[in-house]
């Protein structure tokens, strides 16, 4: 008896995590989808004002006008056309950004930990000194530098993140470096450079992938502060986090302007998150 | 001696990532458009007012010469005049780090507690539903990050319940005795309770946001080794010796099961004291992170360097704490 | 009556095959029993059984542990632990990894005594020190303070063998105790066990491949091949005939002390035959009945 709900247990958990895999793509699929079409599905214009229709709550609520289905901010700016144009950004922000920072920072782990000697100590070097600044503030301060704008969010989470892929390549390559095969390989006259992308990346990159997937969450979270420091694209432009912060000072008299980006945010960041583990565990038997 | 050697190489390496840091933030923000000067005059001041200003705070030599001179005084303790409140930044600086120490080591406390309460719970009721339920709740933890973790703090325990404060450090219109600024530890030794309590309702969620993932870490590594741990000779003995399972957890397995986790522990923890900074912004929490973002919005040059270079100073002090601490709790490193 | 009485004791991996089939066995008090197999016929799992401490990857199916006369899988664990703690003990086979690598080797001979028998620490350690004294350790207040890793196997196993007698138990479970030492140390480590057993009056379960061993300590003994007792019976009964096919084949691939060489044979393919068709008769009568 007792040891049946152990197996049931386990089991449980087992088919949570094949869920948890197909519910965060499914979500992000949904995300994608409405960010592309955002011009056609949004049900208002997400700038137009109007002052009159200012903190209008969401449609269930007595006192809500129609048409605007999750309400309006202090200015009278539909919440849903705001999130769903927001989608637009934060989805851009996650994936250029993502792949950007994903292939610097691949690239100077594998080479530290495959090379090793002076470019290794270099780059493990660099790491160290990034790992020192508190990230946060260091992307305010990169912002400040080159001004708001989408571009300018890229770069700065590129610049500040490749540390992350650096450390974890540069380990892996260093572990996978160390195997026979790897020797194998140079015994039968590859080149060191040859060896590296035929040999170690093809091992290697599940790895990336991985954190590539944690990344655009943690893109998407970036985006999201620096507009809530007021430094993301123009504050008129609708961001997440850029509601966010606008909600967070009216969070007693309309907690709607506040929430539903805050869901989503917060979905989408999990989902994200979630993939990654998913694909993790998938591709790691063992760690199960 | 292996405790010296270590301490020796790590303050090396401890020194160029700092001058590293130093040179990088130095000449990062010089890069910035806009004329912290211009800024600060009222609207209407003349070139000239610019220039003699200016060449007040140094900013007229050439780059390098500036570098020059803020390194000299760096080394001196001079880390130069704040632009905007005209104070010494080494004052300022060390005026808002006890609050943000204090929110750290809160939060650090925080995460140790819950965390470590899930690995043991998760290890006493290994491979049933429990388990699998603490898994869950520490994988969701640990995908979301402090701040968004802040705003749902807000909403569940600033709106919903209001039972917490969501802004400031104390309430404003309390008189405060203290003569340093650790509030939260002052109120204790002055046996202020009223104070500390006030204190206390402020930092909950800031402390709480912040100590949420570092929590699931610590609860989730921690755990893994603990179930390691549990299945090892000496530990299986201690069972035959009469103790309950959970003694057996607590005293055979735990101390052993915790090294592992310290030394990842402590660079969780550096990353706890980045979080600060949006965290403090987001409870406008009076910490240095919180000064921080004003003196980059506000262009405060030497500001932005004193706050970067003590946030680095302390990084890096962390790390090497935690290393020193592993050496000291393990026995046979001590004594090898 | 038995001090220990182990009857129709069958385990499993948990949906799996057995690893232990109706196995019964008795030790008196006082009585020393060897129980010998090759590696895999279950006789580490009969003194983990003992013990409460099977992984929790196996599972008991049937039978009892009368451990003086209360059956030890009908009780709570924290009572089952209680009543174990306060009547046996356990001489590990691997010394290097059986004790705690961060407490003090004092605190790990005493704290039972404290803990669990209610014993005040001076008397605690007055009794360690008497205990290191009695396996001849030299210097017991410097081994007392010192950590594991200070001492050398040998050392750590006389101060496990030590702790097993702190709390002066009825019964010891002694699984392989010489496996994981140097030749040279073995012996002396099983004089120590065997005077130690005769000074003390405990009951010893000993578990061993050895029967050169069994020859020396024992006084009864069981055959185990497959999880199941193949033989029952007093060592020199043993030595004198085995009863068993089995148990003639394993005497005959014993080197003798003599010479060691001397008409050594594997045991014949023909007598592992009949023991399997043994072993598959009982599952089978397990299975109908």
């Amino acid at each position: 008896m007792a040891e049946a709900k152990v197996l049931d247990g386990r089991s449980l958990v087992r088919r949570r995590a094949g869920l948890r895999l197909w519910l965060s793509a499914g979500w992000l699929t949904l995300l994608c989808i409405v960010a592309l079409l955002a011009p056609w599905i949004s049900p208002k214009d997400p700038l137009a004002q109007d002052l009159f229709l200012g903190r209008l709550p969401p449609f269930w609520v007595q006192g809500a006008e129609p048409g605007y289905w999750l309400g309006t901010d202090s200015l009278g700016r539909d919440v849903l056309s705001r999130i769903i144009h927001g989608a637009r950004v934060a989805l851009t922000v996650a994936l250029v950004a993502g792949a950007i920072t994903c292939v610097i920072g691949a690239t100077l782990g594998l080479l530290a930990g495959f090379l090793r000697g002076w470019v290794d100590m270099v780059i493990s070097r660099l790491i160290d000194i990034w790992m020192a600044f508190p990230p946060v503030l260091f992307s305010i301060l990169l912002i400040a530098v080159l001004g708001p704008g989408l571009i300018s969010i890229i770069i700065a989470i590129v610049v500040i993140d490749w540390t992350r892929f650096a450390r974890v390549v540069r380990a892996e390559a260093m572990a996978q470096g160390a195997m026979d095969y790897v020797a194998s390989a140079r015994v039968a006259g590859r080149g060191r450079l040859g060896t590296m992308v035929r040999e170690i990346l093809p091992n290697v990159l599940p790895t990336i992938v991985v954190l590539l997937t944690l990344e655009m969450g943690i893109a998407v979270i970036v985006e999201a502060i620096l507009s809530f420091v007021n430094l993301s694209i123009s504050t008129d432009d609708p961001t997440w986090g850029g509601m966010i912060a606008e909600g967070r000072t009216s969070v007693h008299q309309a907690w709607w302007v506040l929430v539903f980006p805050l869901v989503t945010l917060f979905l989408t960041v999990l989902a994200f998150s979630q993939l990654g583990e998913g694909l993790k565990d998938r591709f790691d038997p063992v760690l199960r | 001696m292996q405790v010296l050697r270590l301490l020796f190489t790590r303050l090396a390496t401890t020194a160029i990532t700092l001058a590293g840091v130093a040179v990088i933030v130095f000449f990062v923000i010089r890069v910035v458009p806009g004329n912290p000067i211009a800024m600060m005059l009222p609207p209407g001041a003349t070139e000239d007012d610019i220039a003699r200003l200016s060449a007040l705070y140094g900013l007229d030599k050439p780059l390098l010469t500036q570098f020059g001179i803020w390194v000299a005084g760096v080394i001196q303790g001079d880390f130069g005049t704040s632009i905007t409140t005209r104070q010494p930044v080494l004052d300022l600086v060390l005026g808002r780090l006890p609050a943000t120490l204090e929110l750290s080591i809160m939060a650090l406390i925080m995460a140790m507690i819950l965390g470590g309460a899930a690995a043991l719970t998760g290890t006493r009721f290994r491979g049933g539903r429990t388990e699998g339920a603490i898994d869950v709740a520490n994988g969701m933890a640990l995908s979301v990050p402090d701040f968004l973790w802040g705003l749902v703090l807000i909403l569940l325990f600033g709106v919903l319940m209001p039972v917490f404060h969501i802004s400031g450090r104390v309430t404003p219109s309390l008189e405060l005795p203290f003569t340093t600024n650790f509030y939260l530890f002052e109120s204790l030794i002055r046996l202020r309770f009223d104070l500390w309590a006030d204190i206390v309702a402020h930092m909950f969620m800031p402390a709480l946001a912040l100590a949420i993932p570092l929590a699931a870490i610590i609860g989730q590594l921690l755990k893994q080794s603990l179930k390691e741990t549990v299945n090892l000779d000496y530990v299986t003995l201690a069972r035959t010796k009469g103790y309950g399972e959970t003694r057996v957890i607590l005293r055979e397995a735990l101390r052993n099961a915790a090294l592992p986790t310290l030394t990842l522990v402590g660079v969780q923890f550096t990353f706890l004291i980045g979080g600060t900074v949006i965290i403090e912004r987001l409870f406008s929490y009076e910490g240095l992170g919180n000064m921080a973002i004003d003196a980059v919005i506000n262009r405060d040059l030497p500001l932005i360097q004193g706050i970067v270079i003590l946030f680095a100073v302390i990084f890096t002090g962390v790390n090497l704490i935690v290393d020193l601490l592993y050496t000291v709790l393990n026995p046979r490193l001590r004594h090898g | 009556m038995s001090f220990l009485s182990i009857r129709n004791l069958s385990v499993r991996l948990k949906k799996g095959p057995p690893l232990l089939r109706r196995v019964s066995l008795d030790v008196a008090a006082g009585e020393v029993r060897g129980l010998v197999g090759e590696s895999g016929a279950g006789k580490s799992m009969i003194g983990k059984a003992v013990l409460g401490i099977l992984p929790p990857s196996i599972e008991v199916t049937e039978g009892e542990i009368l451990l003086d006369g209360v059956d030890l899988l009908r009780l709570p664990l924290a009572e089952r632990r209680k009543r174990i703690g306060a009547m046996a003990a356990l001489i590990p086979q691997d010394p290097l990894t059986a004790l705690n690598p961060s407490h003090r080797i004092g605190p790990q001979i005493t704290d039972r005594l404290v803990d669990i028998l209610g014993w005040t620490r001076p008397k605690a350690d007055a009794r360690a020190r008497e205990l290191l004294a009695e396996v001849q350790i030299p210097d017991p207040d410097r081994v007392l303070r010192s950590y594991p890793h200070e001492l050398s196997g040998g050392m750590r196993q006389r101060i496990l063998i030590a702790s097993a007698f702190a709390a002066e138990p009825r019964l010891i479970v002694a699984d392989e105790p010489t496996t994981a030492l140097d030749v040279t140390v073995q012996k002396q480590i099983l004089k120590l066990i065997a005077g130690m057993q005769a000074r003390h009056g405990t009951a010893l379960l000993f578990v061993t491949h050895d029967l050169g061993v069994v020859s020396k300590v024992c006084q009864k003994l069981s055959v185990l091949y497959a999880g199941m007792v193949v033989e029952d019976t007093s060592v020199t009964d043993f030595f004198a005939a085995p009863r068993h096919a089995y148990s003639a084949a394993l005497l005959a691939a014993t080197p003798k002390y003599t010479d060691p060489l001397a008409g050594l044979q594997p045991v014949p393919d023909a007598v592992i035959a009949a023991v399997q068709a043994e072993v598959a008769a009982f599952d089978k009568g397990v299975a109908h009945g």
